[in-house]
């Protein structure tokens, strides 16, 4: 433990040292300096201070641990009620190449009641092997009760690397296990690699509503933890040959505190669309707002076999519901194609779409910033350009 | 009722740049406001209190300027203000910043809820609340926008993706708030006032008063490290499409085809 000595015999009493702390760490008593342990924060600030050399201490150094029993490539994948949540299969294809640069292997970690054999798509998908705890405690999600239980399993199997999906569920749930393992979190990433050098993760991630992006790594802890942001990362398309363990694990929930009980659960009625998994999407901005706006979208996107989508401004203004807004507080989607149809192009809106491999913008205003991120960029009035668009589809 | 609210204090815009020479992040000349969700906490809190009595504190960590938002919370009828202000907590991750927060709220004592914001704009992470919330041990209630308070618990609606939940935990419990939560009052002139006096319920808390040492906290006390902050671009390479609709739609459905994707099939 550090500290900070004081020889006597040189101190003056002049109380530079006093006079250099911010925290009153000093008291000069009988023209002598003592050191107040409670009051210091070994924050150094009074190393250099006395002119008599009576002051010296070592602070804390700090090392990277060494963590090179820390091995393999967890994800956590969601599931309800047995079907798995798409973000699960998505980090399941980032986690592969991430084990692959790093030599090491990949498993999902599945928490429920009844998930039985299901979990074998894990592995089709790309696990190499996929760690079961089936509980009843565990057919519904309780923070305490899955933070319990993870801990107990990272504890046991010392990954290198987690993950989880940034959907509510694993926001609630990522940052209660990182703090009770000890770990370094990082949220809401959209891109992930493997520092070729250093071998550690290098977790990007948008803040300040997306006008920045952040490169993070996790020196001091292990396993390296982040969420991933829905939507972004790509599936890997089931391959039914590859072969993989299913360990079925037991965790000890004597210990388990859960303090929580749920009363009730409410799902919206129709199965919301999910734009996440759309091929083709046709989004709307402010000039849909009417049910021709609407109708023309619609025809279009029916042409083409597509989802519509839209901004903020089209569920505010009551024309679509919420599960269709693209962007920061709505969805992230990547489809193949993605039309911009009256959209200006605002930072929350791009960070929902700017993932789409080819996006089409039409908007009547040739400065509008939405054409920076298209590929293909029409000026123009969308009234006129997509009934052309439609008819021309249709005419093939 | 004691309730603790935290508040932080975030710029007034997303729009920041970084200096290209440095890296950083350009605060100066950006007004800072209470990150928004965090006067919805407050309301909550207020509200709670008016009902049923007990104390409001409203606790920040943050550079000394961040005593405006707690004159602030202060002049919206917050009883108390704490500001955990010292070099040694900047840049502190959130598992640094649940320390510093944590200790504080162990400190203040007497507290039957924590509310927080669910997210603040700047960070963004959504995680210091939950993370107090397992450093107090505590129960916590994420994405609520609902909120009632029975003896000894508090019932919640939590927002789900595609759904609601309504869930009990006894206090004292930790709730992150969303703002559909509540409307925020306006804080009074004569409360902003009042708040600025020497005498206004407000202390600043260093880490000595904490009992943390420097390497808990902030940057030294952070398991997570920005290595690298950078603009976001657009790297897509415009290709403008002239003509009457009628050409455009066949220049695009043929540009597509090129690109081996079919419209309408
Ligand atoms: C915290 C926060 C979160 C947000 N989250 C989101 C989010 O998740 N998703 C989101 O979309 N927004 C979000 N927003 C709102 C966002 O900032 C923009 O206000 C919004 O995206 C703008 O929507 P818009 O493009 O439809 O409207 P506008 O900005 O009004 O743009 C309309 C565009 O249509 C063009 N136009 C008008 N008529 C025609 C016509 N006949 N033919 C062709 N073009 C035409 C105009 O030239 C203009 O460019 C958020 C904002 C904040 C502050
Ligand atoms: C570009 C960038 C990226 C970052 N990424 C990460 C990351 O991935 N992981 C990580 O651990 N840290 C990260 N940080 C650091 C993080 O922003 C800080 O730790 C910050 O102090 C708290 O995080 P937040 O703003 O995300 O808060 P959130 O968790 O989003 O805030 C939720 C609520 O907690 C309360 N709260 C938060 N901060 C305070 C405070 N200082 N005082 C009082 N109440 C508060 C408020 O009620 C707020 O509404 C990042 C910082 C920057 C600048």
């Amino acid at each position: 433990m550090s500290r900070i000595e004081i020889d006597l015999d040189k101190c003056s009493g002049c109380g530079m040292c006093s006079r250099s702390c911010p925290y009153q760490a000093f008291e000069i008593q009988d023209k002598k300096a003592r050191w107040i342990e409670d009051r210091c924060t070994l924050c150094g600030a009074c190393l250099t201070s006395c002119r008599f050399e009576a002051l010296s201490g070592e602070m804390p150094v700090r090392e990277v641990p060494d963590f090179s029993d820390y091995r393999d490539v967890w994800v956590f994948v969601e599931q309800h009620d047995g079907r798995f949540h798409r973000s699960g299969l998505e980090l399941l294809g980032c986690a592969r190449t991430l084990a692959d640069d790093l030599g090491q292997r990949v498993a999902a970690v599945v928490l429920g009641n009844n998930v039985g054999e299901t979990a074998r798509q894990l592995i089709e998908h790309g696990a190499d092997r996929c760690i079961v705890v089936e509980n009843s405690a565990l057919g519904y999600y309780q923070t305490c009760t899955y933070a319990h239980v993870l801990a107990k399993l990272i504890g046991k199997y010392k990954p290198n690397i987690l993950l989880l999906a940034a959907t509510h569920l694993g926001r609630d749930l990522a940052p209660r296990l990182a703090r009770r393992v000890g770990l370094g979190l990082t949220a809401d990433c959209t891109r992930l690699s493997i520092d070729p050098d250093e071998k550690i993760l290098q977790q990007t991630r948008p803040a300040f509503g997306g006008n920045i992006m952040a490169t993070i790594v996790t020196r001091f802890s292990r396993p390296q933890t982040a969420t991933v942001r829905p939507g972004i990362m790509k599936a890997l398309d089931p391959d039914p040959a590859r072969t993989g363990d299913l360990i079925a694990e037991q965790v000890d929930m004597a210990e388990c505190r859960e303090f929580t009980k749920v009363l009730e659960c409410v799902m919206h009625k129709d199965r919301p669309v999910d734009l996440t998994a759309a091929k083709i999407i046709v989004a709307g901005g402010r000039p849909v707002c009417s049910d021709r706006g609407i109708g023309v979208l619609r025809d279009f996107a029916d042409a083409v076999g597509g989802e519509i989508a839209c901004t903020r401004v089209v569920v505010e203004e009551g024309f679509l519901p919420p599960e269709r807004q693209v962007g920061q507080t709505g969805r992230t989607v990547r489809p193949e194609v993605y039309f911009a149809c009256g959209i200006s192009g605002a930072i929350q809106h791009k960070a929902g779409m700017d993932g789409s491999r080819y996006v089409i913008a039409i908007n009547k205003d040739r400065d509008a910033p939405i054409f920076e991120m298209a590929d293909y960029a029409i000026v123009g009035d969308l009234f006129e350009i997509l009934p052309a668009l439609t008819r021309a589809v249709k005419g093939e | 009722m004691d309730i603790v609210v935290l508040v932080k204090q975030v710029p007034n815009t997303t729009e920041v740049r970084i200096d290209p020479k440095t890296g950083n992040l350009i605060r100066e000349g950006v007004e800072s406001i209470i990150n928004p969700e965090d006067r919805h906490a407050l309301e909550a809190a207020l509200q709670i209190r008016d009902n049923t009595g007990g104390k409001v504190t409203v606790l920040s960590m943050g550079p000394p300027q961040a005593i405006d938002g707690i004159c602030e919370a202060l002049a919206m009828g917050a009883d108390r203000g704490i500001l955990l202000s010292d070099r040694i907590f900047a840049g502190a991750d959130t598992w640094a910043t649940s320390t510093t927060l944590g200790r504080a709220i162990r400190k203040i004592e007497q507290f039957d809820l924590v509310l927080a914001g669910r997210q603040a704009v700047d960070g963004d992470t959504a995680q210091i609340g939950p993370q107090v919330a397992e450093y107090l041990g505590i129960p916590q209630l994420t994405y609520v926008q609902k909120l009632e308070v029975r003896e000894g618990a508090v019932i919640a609606e939590r927002a789900l993706e595609d759904g609601c939940e309504h869930i009990e935990a006894p206090t004292p419990v930790l709730v992150t708030v969303l703002s559909s939560l509540n409307e925020p009052r306006y804080p009074t002139v004569a409360g902003l006032i009042d708040s600025t006096r020497p005498r206004a319920p407000i202390e600043i808390w260093n880490g000595a008063d904490l009992g943390v040492k420097a390497y808990e906290v902030g940057l030294a006390g952070s398991l997570t490290q920005v290595v690298k902050t950078f603009t976001p671009k657009g790297a897509r390479n415009t290709q403008y499409l002239e003509g009457s609709p009628a050409a455009v739609a066949a220049q695009l459905i043929d540009a597509l085809r090129k690109k081996e994707i079919r419209l309408g099939e």
